[in-house]
C-alpha cells in the first residue's frame, strides 16, 4: 500500500495505457478483427452479385452487420486474459471504482477494434459501389454506434467471463441487444448514401451511446464481480 | 412494529407450504375460465366483419404474446429483488420464468404465423410486433444459455440477473427501434385489432383468456418455483418434514 | 357442427394455432410437475443417505 492515493483519473488513465501499450505488442489480435470484416464484406460479391447498383442497395446492411461481428469477435479477449493473470482481481481490490475501470477498458477496445473498423469502412463501401461523397455519413455513424457496440460487447464479456468456451454465447447474448443499433446505423448509412440528411438517425445512435454510456459500466462492473469468484 | 411476520413471509419453508395451498386454486380457476373462454369466443363471439372467422385465432395469440412479455418482466423483477436486496427466493422465482416464458414467446410466434397466412398471404411479415417478439425469444435463449454454462447455482442466478435487467431496459428500446424501423419500410399491419370500439360478445372471450392465461402461469410459477426451492434448500432441516 | 369446425374457411390456420397453444400448456404443466417430483425424489434421496451415515 502506498501512502499515496492514485486518483481515480489516473488510475483510468493508466488502464487506457496499459490495454494500448498491450495490443500494440501483440499486433495480430489488432489486425483480425480488421482483416475478417474485409473477408465477410467481400463474400457479398462472390455470393450475390457483382453488380454495383445491386450492392449499393445491400451496402448499409452489409456494412453494419460486418462491424458487428468483427467487434463481437474481438470481445473474447477483452477480460479473459485480465481473468487468468489476475489483473481483473487486482482492479477490484485496487480501492479504485471499478465502474470506472471498465469505462477504461471498454474505451481502449472502442480504440482497438470500433475506431480501426470505423476507418476501414470506406474502403469496403467503395468496392460495394458506395460513392465518395457518402463517406463523412458513414464514419460518423459507425464512430459512434461502434461506441454503443463497445459497451454491449463489455456487459456480454463480463457475464460470460466464468463460463467456458463462452464464446458463442457471447455472441448470442450480445446480438439481440445490438438491435437497436443495427437498425439506426444501417439506416443512417443509408440516407448517407442517397445523399439525404441523416440527423436523425444519427441523434438516436447518439442517445443510444450516452444511455450505454451511463449503464453499461455498472452492468459490466457487477458482471466481471460475480464472473471472478 | 413486529417485522416477524414479513420474514416468515420470505423463508423458504413458508413460501414453501403457500405454494402448495395455492397452486390448486388458481389452476381450477384458469381452467374454469379458459373453457368459458373457449366456448364464448369460438361459439357465441360473432365473425368479424373483415376477417370472418379468422380473427379467432386472437384468443390465443394475444394471450401468449401478452404472457411472453409479462413473464420476462416478472422473471427481470425477480431477478432484481434477488440480486439487490441479496433475496434468494428472487433467483428461484426468476429461474422458474424463464422456461415458461421461452415456451410462450414460440406460441405466439406460430400463432401469430398462422394468423398472417390468410390475412397477408404469407407466412411471416417483418411486422414489428412479430419481430420484436423474435427478439424476445432471442433474449430468452441467451438467458437460458448463460444459466446453462455455469456450473454453480449462485454465480448462475446472479450473471442471469444483471443479463434480465440489461435485457428489460434494452425491451422498450428494440421495440421503439423497431417501430421506427418499421414505419421507414411500409410493411402492413394487419395484425393491430386497433379498431375504436371491440364489441362486447368479442372482448369478453378475449379478456377472460388473459386472465385465465395469467392465473395459469401463477399456477405453473409456483409449482416450478416449489421445485426450485427444494433444490436451493438441499440441506435444510424443514425438508424432512415437508416430504414426511 | 362440421360447419363449426370449418370456421368459415379457416380451419387450416385456426385449429393449427389452438392445438399448438394447448399443446404448450400442456408441455409446461407436465414441465413444472416433473421438476417438482424430481426435486422432491432428490431431497428423499438425500434424507435417506444422511439416516444411514453413522453406520
Amino acid at each position: 500500500m502506498s501512502a499515496q492515493r492514485t486518483s481515480t483519473m489516473t488510475a483510468v488513465w493508466l488502464v487506457l495505457q496499459r490495454d494500448l501499450r498491450l495490443a500494440t505488442r501483440r499486433p495480430a489480435q489488432l489486425i483480425q478483427p480488421l482483416a475478417f470484416f474485409a473477408v465477410v464484406t467481400l463474400l457479398f460479391p462472390l455470393g450475390y452479385t457483382p453488380e454495383l447498383s445491386k450492392l449499393r442497395a445491400v451496402a448499409p446492411g452489409v456494412l453494419w452487420v460486418g462491424a458487428l461481428l468483427a467487434s463481437m469477435l474481438a470481445l473474447e479477449s477483452l477480460f479473459r486474459e485480465d481473468a487468468g493473470d489476475g489483473t481483473l482481481e487486482q482492479f477490484v481490490v485496487s480501492g479504485q471504482p471499478l465502474v470506472a475501470l471498465m469505462g477504461a477498458k471498454t474505451a481502449a477496445h472502442w480504440l482497438l477494434t470500433g475506431l480501426p473498423l470505423t476507418l476501414m469502412a470506406p474502403v469496403l463501401a467503395i468496392a460495394l459501389g458506395v460513392s465518395v461523397a457518402a463517406m463523412p455519413g458513414i464514419l460518423l455513424s459507425l464512430a459512434i454506434g461502434t461506441v454503443s457496440l463497445s459497451l454491449l460487447g463489455a456487459v456480454g464479456a463480463g457475464l460470460t467471463l466464468g463460463v467456458r468456451r463462452g464464446g458463442v454465447l457471447l455472441a448470442l447474448l450480445t446480438l439481440p441487444l445490438a438491435v437497436p443499433v443495427l437498425i439506426f446505423g444501417a439506416k443512417a448509412t443509408e440516407l448517407a448514401i442517397a445523399g439525404e440528411s441523416l440527423t436523425g438517425p444519427l441523434y438516436l445512435l447518439g442517445a443510444l451511446a450516452v444511455l450505454g454510456v451511463t449503464l453499461a459500466p455498472i452492468a459490466a462492473a457487477a458482471a466481471v464481480r460475480i464472473g471472478l469468484e | 412494529m413486529n417485522w416477524a411476520w414479513f420474514h416468515r413471509l420470505g423463508s423458504p419453508p413458508h413460501i414453501y407450504r403457500i405454494a402448495g395451498t395455492l397452486t390448486p386454486w388458481f389452476a381450477w380457476l384458469a381452467g374454469l375460465l379458459i373453457i368459458v373462454a373457449l366456448y364464448s369466443g369460438l361459439v357465441l363471439a360473432p365473425p368479424d366483419y373483415q376477417q370472418g372467422d379468422g380473427f379467432r385465432i386472437l384468443y390465443v395469440h394475444a394471450p401468449s404474446a401478452w404472457l411472453a412479455v409479462m413473464i420476462y418482466g416478472v422473471m427481470a423483477s425477480a431477478a432484481a429483488i434477488g440480486l439487490i436486496w441479496r433475496m434468494k427466493i428472487g433467483h428461484a422465482v426468476a429461474a422458474s420464468c424463464a422456461g415458461v416464458g421461452a415456451w410462450f414467446t414460440v406460441v405466439s410466434l406460430v400463432t401469430g404465423m398462422l394468423w398472417g397466412k390468410p390475412m397477408w398471404g404469407t407466412y411471416w411479415v417483418w411486422d414489428p410486433r412479430l419481430t420484436a417478439q423474435l427478439i424476445l425469444l432471442f433474449l430468452y435463449l441467451g438467458y437460458l444459455g448463460l444459466r446453462a454454462g455455469f456450473d454453480d447455482l449462485s454465480r448462475a442466478d446472479r450473471a442471469s440477473a444483471v443479463l434480465a435487467i440489461v435485457g428489460f431496459i434494452n425491451i422498450p428500446v428494440i421495440r421503439y427501434s423497431v417501430e421506427w424501423w418499421n414505419s421507414i419500410h411500409q410493411a402492413p399491419s394487419v395484425m393491430k385489432m386497433a379498431r375504436p370500439s371491440m364489441p362486447i360478445d368479442m372482448l369478453a372471450p378475449l379478456l377472460m383468456m388473459l386472465l385465465g392465461f395469467t392465473l395459469y402461469f401463477a399456477a405453473v410459477l409456483l409449482v416450478r418455483l416449489r421445485a426450485e426451492i427444494l433444490r436451493r434448500e438441499r440441506t435444510a432441516s424443514w425438508i424432512r418434514e415437508v416430504l414426511r | 357442427m362440421s360447419e363449426f369446425f370449418a370456421m368459415g374457411g379457416y380451419a387450416i390456420f385456426l385449429w393449427p394455432a389452438y392445438l399448438a397453444t394447448f399443446l404448450a400448456i400442456g408441455v409446461n404443466i407436465v414441465l413444472a410437475r416433473r421438476a417438482h417430483e424430481d426435486a422432491k425424489q432428490e431431497a428423499r434421496r438425500r434424507i435417506a443417505i444422511e439416516d444411514e451415515g453413522p453406520l
